[in-house]
């Protein structure tokens, strides 16, 4: 099995995607949605994080057990995030 | 003992294959814990703006929109030149492996340094946690975001700093021919690591610097 070798001109457009992106933030933080600010923010760091992970670290063209380690690093964040806010969030409720 | 190895492969290894699949899991689960050690601190940030919105909102008005967007074009500007690192390493050019980590290094100082600017910044006003904090606005529990800005800032930086430890350990030996396109998993493993500071920081950015700039 050869090495796959990532093309400098998919970083090079990585790069260039990251940061278009970046002033793609801060543009939308200066305008005013209320509630969806933070969903648009956090939407489009995900989005930034995924080309990351993909391509900077060639996650796309990686082993399946690389891909089922990322994928449960992701699982396990929501469960510290999903147990930890159904004890703050329900606080209320009684 | 006499047994001869190829050259960047350790005897307990059948293949070079073998070998980098094992270091590349090695370094995955390495970077799942430390999604969860970061998690840690977004959990409680989720958690103390959630009890804290005004607060957080004070808190990061007070932030250099300005120096945290450069930082962060900086930091996206040192993961690219990672990458060129591991494409070097990949096709066996071992001074370009040693350029581009030291220009990793450059750009990490750089961001290094545009931080240090901002904490102490932050410090003179008397924004550092503590017995000395101060706030004059009518907002409380400002202090909490000041609390998690500076741990989570600080653990990011703290893991920028170990990576320039260990590049400047990685440029010797890239110089000396240490890495072979069959075997370079300490630059391709590191490349790794420095791409996930990189995304600790993708998030950061807009939670700690970007909340209610409308």
């Amino acid at each position: 099995m050869s090495e796959h070798i990532t093309p400098i001109r998919t970083y090079l457009l990585i790069f260039f995607a990251l940061m278009i992106l970046t002033v793609v933030t801060v543009a939308v933080a200066m305008v005013d949605l209320g509630a969806l600010n933070d969903v648009v923010a956090m939407g489009i760091a995900i989005f930034k994080a995924s080309l990351v992970v993909l391509f900077f670290m060639h996650v796309k063209k990686s082993r399946l057990m690389t891909k089922i380690t990322v994928v449960a690093s992701a699982f396990w964040l929501l469960i510290l995030f999903g147990l930890t806010l159904s004890d703050y969030v329900t606080r209320g409720f009684l | 003992m006499a047994e001869i190895h190829a050259p960047g492969l350790a005897h307990h290894f059948d293949s070079y294959q073998q070998q980098k699949e094992a270091a590349f899991f090695g370094m995955w689960v390495f970077l799942a814990t430390e999604v969860l050690f970061f998690g840690g601190l977004f959990c409680a940030y989720l958690v103390y703006r959630s009890a804290n919105p005004e607060a957080f909102a004070a808190g990061s008005r007070e932030l250099d929109i300005v120096l945290g967007a450069i930082n962060t074009a900086v930091l996206i500007g040192s993961s690219l030149t990672m990458a060129l690192a591991v494409h070097a390493a990949q096709v066996g050019k071992r001074k370009m492996i040693a350029a581009w980590m030291g220009a990793t290094i450059l750009l990490g100082g750089t961001f290094l340094g545009i931080k240090v600017v901002e904490y102490s910044h932050k410090i003179h006003e008397g924004h550092f946690p503590g017995p000395n904090f101060v706030w004059h606005g009518p907002e409380v529990n400002v202090e909490m975001f000041f609390n998690v800005y500076f741990l989570m800032t600080g653990l990011h930086a703290l893991h920028m700093i170990i990576g320039i430890g260990i590049m400047l350990v990685l440029i010797p030996l890239a110089w000396k021919g240490r890495f072979t396109p069959e075997s370079h998993n300490y630059v391709e493993g590191f490349g790794l690591y420095w791409h996930f500071v990189d995304i600790v920081w993708i998030f950061l950015f807009p939670l700690l610097y970007l909340l209610d700039v409308g």
